[in-house]
């Protein structure tokens, strides 16, 4: 059964009558469907296809024909409304117009008012990126780790020469111009410009001196490797501290790396010297040096803040370890410890920050005669399997064996709290320390992700009869989304113990485990 | 140190591109910051071969082994100072370098007999019916298998030829001249649509409109024209451009176009009057016939680009409907292959996917100049073809910026605010970004002798990108 309907003087493009013509000829039922313009062209076509008939003999170019095939009638009537409802189908508005640039290039000169390129695809890719960024005279934060120790030499080199900024690789932190990039948190501005090594590191130093009073004027992520390797020589740590120098804004400058190779060292205590303004160093990991001139050093990332604001304020800075006074804290540990059973002897660390990590190990380490980790200083205390604890352990979940396949556990806190449930039946813990860092880039509640694992470590302790203690720190500011009172609120319900800062959390373990081996 | 830079990006508000983790551009745009997140992928997919090549490409370029930058700017430079000039039309044995009785062109890179597609034997075997060199078409599929026939590339031969291509010796020939550098391009006459011989028909009427073409058409043309004087086609491109065509599926303005500036020309000749209507009426009813003017007009801006050492600029792309072949200016003679892709194309009235042949013509070469597909946002009329509306279409251009050189400085898109057309194609951005150069293009019957069944968009083969971007790593960057 056919179906041939002439409509005179009725123009259409043919390419959207074709559309319509397939469209139609999809429909079940319907055999062949022509929705054309009576072109002698195509009337020889629908000719051809036995669809013609005398209704078409007065077809000329500018008339429509709409020419149907189907088994039965009805379908016929719907084929013929749907061409009717497609002919007078109003454009929409492309649900996916919104362009995007499928390359580095392309948006680069599609945006020539950009001044910072944020990298984080693969490492193995980024250089090549970052490259272009650098050559189109923007200045680059990169993020990516596994980028090599040749690549790094290569991009600073090219930085350097262009005067741009680059850092990175592997930084996961900077405030520039008050606005925080990547995992970062919302803190004061003001007058303190601090350069670091490390993300989390800069996270914790920014987030305290915020939490003191005092403001940040930039923070800048320099990569791991840039103090420690002598060939990278401390290239973007040094620009940026000549920048700061120069910066109306910045009053004081806080540098925060693992301890650099010696020449590096030199270069950056000169550079800090020539800068003439106050200067605060804190090299993880190492014991403070007595102050040269404008210089001071600093043992721990709470007092890189702290003497970072007294110095930018003018003022003299505090000496004692702990907010809380001595009545206080004696209270906490003698609640804290009057439980714990004999049998507890050992310390666990379930950390999600390298340097919260790496600063916890240290102020412990000495007092507790060697902790386990994934990357000791003395390699005796290695884990044979990082997956598994043993004694007094601290692992960074953060580490690149734990993260294979999954986010990190800033992003992702499943890998720390399935590592704390694995060892939930371990009756020889006393102690548990974790960090929690908030802020832009971090998972929207890692406060409320990590507590019911403390619960449940803790219930497992007191069905053994047991009691465990749980101390915390949160690296933050109430101004991230996340909110520092509201996360302290959540883990102090928990029952952990949330001290002022990572330092001060280490602190305290420290002297609950003196407590406890002293019984 | 130099930190002047660092000093300005401290006092500036921050203007961020983001490449890879969303959620950082997320978190900035929050802020109120201005942020724009590329669409990354890594380079030619992650494919590790290609990871290596672009390693020491890099290497190459840093140590200054080649400069590709350089060579590709001075290849783009011809391509935008060509200026193609129609200056006559002349019978292809008489004005084709190496055209001869027994020589048949055809489109694409280079093919033999056996492994030709349905409508290129439809089109061979047309052609030597229409040289007297057959009289039917078996005889002809004897001769043409028989070794005395040669069959060569139109690209071989300073030529360009829609669909099969084929171009033999008594044909008449536009004749297109790139006047700032000398070098010329030739191209058959359009035969209007349906059953034509560019789409491998070759019946007795095809064989009769070639005759009145090339007895009639031609002559009254080749007159009007030398009356006219030499038509600078790339005034006549912008214009096009400006009306609604993109100068491959589109040439309607295009076509009128040339109607009104030959009519006042063809009307002084001394011709009988149903002969000159003949010539009007074949014009009118075939809005393709613009394309066999733009296409040489192609052919001879990009040749001048040709044999540019260490550049990576694609200056030939053709299809013969088995393979799809790309020429690089760095490295001119060599054609890089691979299969010949399928169109997703809207079919005429009566025909569906089933029937269409393999990507076919060298119609091509207007993408290869910035035109045709690449300039989709300048034909709202055809969006249909890119998914529906104007919005489509200006992304469709849009994404040809990302493998393109440069914007062309005359032809012009009025809906994206008169940018130039992304002109000059870097086999390099090809394999990197994974954008392959969108085509427009007609669709032929996969049977020799239908003609034309459709039209639509293609996506050319990766293989014959990554196969050219090796061999021009291993030549420049050793």
């Amino acid at each position: 059964m056919k179906r041939i309907i002439l409509r005179k003087d009725s123009y259409y493009d043919s390419v959207f009558l074709m559309l319509i013509s397939t469209e139609v000829k999809k429909m079940e039922g319907v055999t062949e469907a022509v929705v054309a313009m009576g072109t002698e062209m195509n009337l020889e076509l629908i000719g051809d296809m036995g669809m013609g008939g005398s209704e078409l003999d007065a077809a000329g170019p500018n008339d429509l024909i709409i020419a149907l095939k189907a088994e039965k009638k009805a379908i016929l009537d719907e084929a013929e409304s749907a061409v009717e409802e497609l002919l007078s189908k109003k454009a929409q508005q492309g649900s996916d117009a919104a362009y995007r640039h499928t390359s580095t290039a392309a948006a680069l000169e599609a945006l020539p008012e950009s001044n910072l390129v944020v990298v984080s695809v693969p490492g193995e890719h980024a250089p090549r990126e970052v490259r272009k960024a650098l050559r189109a005279d923007k200045h680059v934060m990169l993020f990516s780790d596994n980028v090599s120790l040749e690549e790094e030499i290569k991009l600073k080199a090219l930085a350097r020469e262009r005067g741009l900024l680059l850092m990175g690789p592997d930084c996961g932190t900077a405030i520039i111009n008050g606005k925080p990039i990547c995992f970062a948190n919302v803190v004061n501005t003001g007058g303190i410009g601090v350069v670091s090594a490390s993300g989390t590191g800069l996270q914790e130093v920014t987030s305290l001196i915020s939490r003191m009073g005092g403001g940040i004027s930039q923070g800048i992520g320099t990569g791991g490797r840039d103090l420690k390797s002598e060939k990278v020589g401390g290239s973007t740590t040094l620009m940026a501290i000549e920048a700061l120098a120069k910066d109306p804004e910045t009053v004081a400058i806080a540098v925060v790396s693992k301890p650099p190779a010696a020449s590096v060292a030199e270069k950056v205590v000169a550079a800090l010297g020539k800068a003439g303004k106050p200067a605060v160093v804190h090299l993880i990991g190492m014991e403070k040096r007595p102050t040269r001139g404008n210089l001071h050093y600093a043992g721990n990332l709470e007092e890189t803040a702290r003497m970072a604001v007294s110095l930018a304020a003018g003022k003299p800075c505090r000496t004692q370890v702990f907010d809380a006074d001595e009545k206080e804290i004696e209270a906490i540990l003698e609640r804290e410890t009057n439980a714990i059973g004999s049998r507890q002897k050992y310390l666990r660390g379930y950390f999600t920050g390298g340097t919260l990590t790496d600063e916890a190990v240290f102020v412990l380490n000495e007092t507790l005669g060697g902790i386990y980790s994934f990357d000791p200083a003395d390699p005796a205390f290695k884990l044979s399997d990082p997956h598994v604890s043993r004694k007094h352990t601290i692992v960074d979940l953060g580490e690149d064996v734990f993260t294979v396949g999954r986010p990190h556990p800033m992003i992702d806190p499943s890998t720390r709290t399935d590592r704390m449930k694995q060892e939930i039946d371990d009756g020889e813990i006393a102690l548990v320390m974790i960090d929690c860092v908030i802020g832009y880039g971090s998972h929207p509640d890692p406060a409320g992700a990590v507590a019911p694992a403390i619960r449940a470590m803790k219930s497992a302790a007191e069905k053994r009869g047991a009691y465990l203690t749980v101390v915390a720190s949160i690296t933050g500011t109430d101004g991230d989304f996340q909110n520092f009172a509201a996360q302290k609120r959540t883990l102090e319900e928990a029952g952990a113990v949330v001290m002022p800062s990572n330092y001060q959390a280490a602190e305290l373990a420290k002297h609950i485990m003196i407590r406890l081996n002293s019984r | 140190m130099k930190t002047d830079r660092i000093s300005a990006l401290f006092g500036q508000d921050l203007n961020v591109i983001n490449i890879g983790l969303e959620n950082f551009a997320e978190n900035l745009a929050k802020l109120g910051t201005p942020v724009t997140q590329v669409e990354w992928k890594p380079p030619a997919g992650g494919n590790r071969k290609m990871v290596g090549l672009f390693a020491r490409l890099d290497e190459a370029e840093a140590t200054g082994k080649v400069d590709r930058d350089t060579a590709n700017q001075e290849a783009v430079t011809r391509i935008l100072k060509g200026k193609p000039t129609l200056i006559g039309i002349g019978i292809a044995k008489d004005v084709v370098p190496g055209m001869h009785k027994k020589l048949i062109m055809h489109a694409g890179p280079p093919i033999k007999w056996k492994d030709m597609a349905g409508p290129l034997r439809g089109a061979v075997i047309g052609g030597l019916i229409y040289e007297g060199l057959a009289k039917t078409p078996a005889e002809a599929e004897k001769l043409a298998a028989s070794g005395e026939i040669t069959f060569d590339p139109c690209h071989h031969h300073n030529s360009v030829g829609p669909m099969a291509g084929v171009t033999t010796a008594s044909m008449p020939v536009w004749i297109m001249e790139n006047t700032t550098y000398g070098n010329r391009a030739y191209c058959t006459l359009n035969e209007g649509l349906g059953k034509v011989l560019r789409y491998g028909a070759n019946s007795e009427e095809v064989i009769e409109r070639l005759r009145w073409m090339e007895k009639e058409l031609a002559p009254i043309l080749k007159k009007a024209l030398e009356l006219h004087g030499p038509l600078d086609m790339k005034n006549l491109i912008a214009q096009v451009l400006q009306m609604g065509d993109e100068g491959h599926n589109r040439n309607r303005a295009g076509t009128s176009l040339l109607i009104r500036e030959l009519a006042p020309y063809l009307v002084m000749l001394d011709e009988e009057k149903e002969k000159l209507a003949g010539v009007f009426r074949f014009m009118h009813e075939n809005d393709h016939f613009f394309l066999n003017l733009t296409m040489p007009a192609a052919k001879c801006t990009v040749d001048a680009a040709a044999g540019i050492e260490g550049s990576s600029l694609i200056y030939t792309m053709a299809r013969n409907g088995t393979e799809f072949g790309i020429r690089l200016a760095g490295m001119p003679d060599r054609w890089f292959t691979g299969p010949a892709s399928e169109v997703d194309g809207l079919y005429l009235p009566g025909y569906s996917a089933d029937d269409a042949a393999r990507d076919i013509g060298d119609s091509v070469i207007t993408e290869t100049s910035g035109i045709g597909g690449f300039a989709m946002a300048a034909a709202p009329a055809i969006v249909k073809f890119v998914g529906g509306t104007p919005q489509d279409a200006l992304n469709f251009t849009r994404r040809m910026y990302e493998i393109t050189l440069t914007e062309n400085d005359t032809y012009q898109i009025p809906a994206m605010d008169f940018r130039g057309t992304p002109t000059g194609i870097d086999v390099v951005k090809v394999v990197e970004t994974g954008v392959l150069p969108a085509i427009n293009t007609g669709i032929a019957h996969k049977d020799p002798g239908v003609g034309m069944v459709g039209a639509g968009l293609v996506k050319p083969p990766e293989k014959a990108f990554q196969d050219a971007f090796e061999a021009y790593v291993e030549k420049y960057a050793g």
